[in-house]
């Protein structure tokens, strides 16, 4: 039979990880956006 | 650690370690969530709707390419977490899928689901506001296409589920064409085309040597439903009806000579490779292991074996088709082409 606190502890990193990939996803989602934005506002530009 | 910290710790962790059906199942980890997203298909799908916006030709912002390219991985990855969400049951019938994250409960359906509508959501919403309008709607399409009439539909109903929901598959190149230059010209569906006629053959071999694990889970391909010699011969048609439209790209003009070429053998070699499935016995029940020995997973019996490699042999093909196509783009090659 397994270590309840192994069990804990596995559970714990697991979340961190699920958290972490959660922070990385909203993070990248904020570049694109930024991105995009740059993109599309420059494109836009006349040139003097 | 103070019993406030402690109490929290254990209300927090346990809703992840939860039973399933009574059993104790693992948290799910973040690689469980990737899962969901098939990143293998993805794989062929960012490849073939690559292709298609090179094909295309526009001069499109190479941020705004990446960024197309990236909804439509995404929306692949968010059809693909639906199918996983609601395919949980028969998944946990196949030695194939059994291990994958909702059949073995380490991610509940509702979760997959959510994650699957959230991805699709953001691929067709970033699709129509940053690309354009034809390519969101296209891709919101394919992502539909696949959740919907494939895996509700389809794929428990008829053993033409894989030709008809072969469509969803299919589409990533127009979807590409359609985000680079805002249009869907027949060149584009040609592609299409050929992904569609790809995939019976393609999946029909693999089901060849996996009849046992769709039969046990009730979903009707066509070895299990029409029987291995009539699944024979189907192959056998859509490889001779792929091998002159795989050639055709080349006569429309959106392929060269490198693709010609390319086309033709990979071509042949389909219909040689189909030829020698009918007349093997690859799909018909095999004789009992020797006492003590069990069969792994991906063990292919002898007889199996013109069923594996045409599997094998098809996605060599299609990938070939599409590299060449993507090859005669390079400008020292087109200029090396061009000449002669």
């Amino acid at each position: 039979m397994s270590n309840p606190n192994d069990e804990d502890a596995k559970a714990v990193r697991a979340r961190n990880g699920r958290n972490i990939l959660l922070a990385l996803s909203l993070l990248a989602f904020v570049v694109i956006v930024f991105v995009i934005t740059v993109v599309k506002i420059s494109g836009n530009v006349v040139p003097h | 650690m103070t019993r406030h910290a402690a109490i929290s710790t254990a209300e927090i962790v346990a809703p992840a370690i939860e039973s399933s059906g009574g059993v104790m199942v693992e948290a799910a980890r973040w690689q469980d969530y990737l899962s969901l997203l098939k990143p293998r298909v993805m794989s062929l799908v960012i490849f073939t709707a690559f292709t298609g916006m090179v094909c295309a030709g526009g001069a499109m912002h190479p941020l705004l390419a990446a960024v197309a390219i990236l909804c439509i991985a995404v929306g692949a990855g968010g059809s693909a977490a639906l199918n996983m969400a609601y395919d949980g049951d028969i998944d946990a019938l196949m030695r194939r899928t059994r291990r994958r994250a909702v059949p073995s409960g380490r991610v509940q359906p509702a979760d997959a689901l959510a994650l699957g509508v959230a991805l699709s959501l953001f691929s067709v919403g970033i699709m129509g506001l940053a690309i354009n309008v034809l390519a969101a709607g296209l891709l919101a399409f394919t992502i539909l296409f696949y959740a919907v009439v494939y895996t509700l539909w389809l794929k428990r109903r008829t053993p033409q589920n894989i030709v008809i929901g072969g469509l969803a598959g299919a589409l990533p190149p127009v979807v590409g064409w359609a985000a680079a230059s805002g249009h869907a010209p027949l060149n584009a569906w040609l592609l299409v085309a050929i992904i569609f006629m790809w995939t019976p053959p393609h999946f029909w071999a693999l089901s060849l040597y996996t009849t046992g694990d769709y039969a046990e889970a009730g979903v009707p391909m066509m070895p299990v439903v029409k029987g291995v010699s009539s699944t024979r011969k189907q192959i056998l048609a859509y490889s001779l009806l792929l091998a002159p439209l795989g050639v055709a790209p080349a006569l429309t003009g959106l392929g060269g000579p490198i693709y010609l070429a390319v086309s033709a053998l990979g071509g042949l070699g389909m219909v040689v490779l189909a030829v020698r499935l009918v007349f093997s016995r690859a799909g018909e029940p095999a004789p009992p292991l020797p006492l003590g020995r069990r069969e792994g997973l991906y063990d292919v019996r002898l007889a199996a074996r013109p069923a594996r490699d045409l599997f094998a042999f098809s996605l060599l093909y299609l990938f070939v088709l599409f590299a060449a196509l993507l090859v005669e783009r390079i400008p020292i090659v087109h200029g090396l082409v061009a000449r002669t």
